[in-house]
């Protein structure tokens, strides 16, 4: 099995529950990885606090696991330092969009070329089942005994608006669609952003009685659907998958680059 | 183009945490729960070699192996 | 006679910009803060035309996290700010104590708490840059009373940071920070560097990131290299994964504590003014021992002897030094612009603390040698 190379598997079986989605992306995230015979030196994983953050511990790259929400700060340095590298930002809904939602919509801005995973289960899963930014109204969690009244963001339309360049929404059922993806977005170069629809059956599937990681799974099936699909016309309920932008426009690095030059064509 | 036959499933056991998932959305039936809590294939030969329970597996724990080429779908 | 194009006249902020550079500062991010912006507005000219890299992140905590991501590549890093940009800053200050990250941190300090007093001079976060993140924990700490020794700290600070693999503060304050003097750029070898330790442990053959040398110090290898390790906040064991295993855990804290405590007399700079026959013994650091060191002066013309013991390490505290230099005085007197933060730890120093005395202002203005001089009064019990 060759994606084995990519795997530190001397820490298998992994520390996630039975069923958790998180388990799924990084079986979908290796595979990408693989596909596109990348290096394992030439790839840094950054990631955060969280479930969803130990990722990085089980991949065979240069791994930085930082503080809660940083994650994206912490890269921010890595790729403007050394931009020749390929840099992976795994993070949980949590972690990226309440504790960290000011460095992703600034790293989207930047354009910087780094991929941000959002593994959104719409829980703490870490914590122990608190509601998150990504939990949305009328969900059980464990500081909503009576149900939340906090709508939630959409990460598409916010990534998109903040400067992403490359947007694109996935689910932990739409494996192949999602190592498609993946790939699509590591190659882009640019702010890639990719929102996994995963399931935390442990607490947001437990809370909300959604039954076992398969039925969650039969819900991120039948709830979504492919981006401009007429299915979603008649029923607005039904959440998009696919790419929703990709585009070229400056990016980062490049643009310092150019800094560097004016810098230094002028006097010192 | 035909499809790819199957060459190999592997289960790790020791990685494979019962979670259902393979067993509730492999297409022809091939896998089932054993007495243990763990993933088992009982009826290998109506494999149609999808891949999908090894892309699914959130413990990366089944390899398919087709024909066509080593252990990608 | 240093050749006139060495010679400066700058602000004690620009000080610290040519110290860095010197060092071979290769990274900054930061965020603009009052009386630390210079710092970064300099080095956003300078960075570029040295194929550095320059970037104002978002925040204090952003820019905190960005160094540390930057010096994990192999770069000298840097960032500098203010009160409310340290205090923002402290958690990942933890993590790069923890992950033994080298990078220096700049704080010019400004009365606080809160957003205090912007644009005057405190020395009110002494104690914050050795308790400020959670968790026991060593730090290093530098200051500077003039702008010849705020570049000779600064550059010590990166050697410093490189030396132990550690985070290191430099506290300086808002009127060394803004002030003018005149300033003499060392030749370049004048002042020695130390440049990072790199494994010599080959590809293939396994690297522990976080096994100290017999010496205590730790080779790296940088991101993108041949060595593919994992670095955490959490405790961890020597290949940088996460353990609690409580041998490793106990290991680990002791490590990160011996490797700074173990090394005061290393780590200690200071200067002695006058201490061998001293009877009056001020102990101060940066601006206001420029007024100390008035009054030792004006004392001693008048006969009298006093000495001065000018701090240049706050952390760790030198107290074997202090013990010395304080040792065998009648009388001690710490100057310092808050409310007594060196003044406790150089009691802790001294056998007879009742014969230490706290000079101090908090009003935000520079404390002077009369302020000085009528404490002095005081403390003589002649009134004010
Ligand atoms: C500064 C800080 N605040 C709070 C925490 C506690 N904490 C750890 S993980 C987490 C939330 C995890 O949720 P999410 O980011 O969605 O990741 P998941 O565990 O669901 O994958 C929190 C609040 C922390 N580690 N640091
Ligand atoms: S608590 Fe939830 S998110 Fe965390 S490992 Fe378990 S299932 Fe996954
Ligand atoms: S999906 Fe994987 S972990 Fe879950 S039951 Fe099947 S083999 Fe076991
Ligand atoms: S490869 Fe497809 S058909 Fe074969 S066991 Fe897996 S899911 Fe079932
Ligand atoms: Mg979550």
């Amino acid at each position: 099995m060759t994606i084995r190379k990519y795997l530190r598997e001397r820490f298998f079986p992994h520390m996630w529950c039975p069923g958790c989605g998180h388990g799924t992306v990084l079986n979908a995230l290796v595979r990408a990885i693989e596909t596109m015979g990348m290096s394992r030196n030439e790839i840094v994983m950054v990631s955060g606090i969280g479930c969803s953050s130990r990722i990085t511990g089980y991949v065979d790259v240069h791994t930085l696991h930082t503080l809660h929400g940083r994650a994206l700060a912490f890269a921010t340095g890595v790729k403007l330092s050394k931009p020749e590298l390929n840099v992976i930002v795994p993070m949980g809904d949590g972690d990226a969009l309440a504790i960290g939602g000011n460095h992703f919509i600034h790293a989207a801005r930047r354009n910087i070329a780094i991929t941000a995973l959002v593994m959104n289960n719409r829980i703490y899963g870490m914590t122990g089942g608190q509601y998150s930014p990504l939990s949305g109204c009328d969900v059980m969690a464990a500081t909503a005994p009576y149900s939340t009244i906090d709508p939630a963001f959409d990460v598409v339309a916010l990534s998109v608006a903040a400067g992403a360049t490359f947007v694109a929404r996935c689910t932990t059922y739409h494996v192949k669609e999602m190592i498609d993806i993946l790939r699509q977005a590591i190659l882009h170069e640019g702010f890639s952003v990719v929102e996994i629809l995963s399931q935390c059956p442990t607490y947001f599937g437990r809370a909300n009685k959604l039954g076992d990681a398969a039925e969650m799974l039969r819900g991120l099936k039948e709830g979504t659907v492919p981006v401009g699909s007429e299915a979603k016309q008649k029923n607005p309920a039904l959440i998009e998958r696919g790419i929703f932008a990709q585009q070229e426009k400056p990016e980062y690095c490049a643009e310092y680059e150019k800094i560097m030059q004016r810098a230094r064509a002028g006097r010192e | 183009m035909t499809r790819p036959k199957l060459k190999s499933f592997h289960l790790q056991r020791e990685w494979c945490k019962g979670c259902g998932i393979c067993v509730a959305f492999c297409p022809t039936s091939v896998l089932e729960m054993d007495s243990q809590g763990k993933a088992t294939a009982v009826r290998l030969e109506a494999c149609i070699a999808c891949g999908m329970c090894m892309l699914r597996c959130p413990d990366l724990a089944i390899t398919v192996e087709t024909t066509d080429k080593e252990e990608k779908p | 006679m240093p050749s006139n194009e060495h010679v400066r006249f700058i602000q004690g902020n620009e000080a610290c910009v040519e110290g860095a550079l010197y060092a071979g500062v290769e990274f900054f991010a930061g965020y603009p803060i009052t009386p630390s912006s210079e710092i970064m507005e300099h080095l956003a000219r300078r960075l570029p035309r040295r194929g550095g890299k320059f970037i104002q992140m978002e925040d204090e905590i952003a820019s905190m996290c960005a160094i540390i991501g930057a010096s994990l590549t192999g770069r000298k890093v840097l960032t500098a700010t203010s009160g409310p940009g340290f205090s923002l800053m402290q958690e990942a200050l933890g993590y790069a104590v923890m992950a033994e990250i080298p990078c220096v941190i700049v704080n010019v300090q400004r009365g606080g708490p809160s957003t205090g007093l912007p644009t005057q001079i405190s020395q009110g976060d002494v104690n914050q840059a050795r308790w400020g993140t959670h968790g026991d924990h060593a730090i290093i700490a530098l200051t500077a009373s003039n702008h010849q020794d705020v570049f000779a700290m600064t550059v010590e600070a990166f050697n410093m940071a490189e030396t132990y693999r550690t985070p290191v503060v430099l506290l300086f304050d808002e009127v060394v920070g803004h002030m003018r003097e005149r300033m003499v750029l060392p030749e370049p070898g004048q002042i020695p560097l130390v440049e990072r330790l790199r494994t010599s442990v080959p590809e293939g053959v396994d690297y522990h990131p976080y096994l100290p040398r017999e010496d205590g110090r730790l080779p790296m290898s940088d991101f993108g290299g041949v060595h593919r390790y994992n670095v955490t906040g959490l405790y961890h064991d020597m290949w940088g994964f996460p353990s609690d295993n409580p041998k490793v855990v106990h290991g680990l804290i002791r490590h990160l504590v011996d490797k700074i405590e173990n090394n005061v007399d290393s780590i200690a700079r200071y200067k002695a003014y006058y201490l061998e026959d001293a009877r009056t013994v001020m102990v101060s650091y940066g601006a206001t021992a420029r007024s100390a060191l008035h009054v030792v002066e004006s004392q001693r013309r008048k006969g009298q002897k006093f000495g001065l013991l000018e701090l240049q390490t706050l952390w760790p505290f030198p107290y074997d030094i202090v013990g010395e230099a304080c040792g065998r005085a009648k009388q001690v007197l710490v100057v310092e612009m808050n409310m007594g933060h060196i003044c406790a730890e150089v009691k802790r120093a001294l056998t007879n603390a009742g014969n230490v005395f706290l000079i101090n202002r908090l009003d935000g203005v520079f404390i002077s040698p009369t302020d000085i001089r009528q404490a002095l009064r005081l403390i003589a019990g002649r009134g004010v």
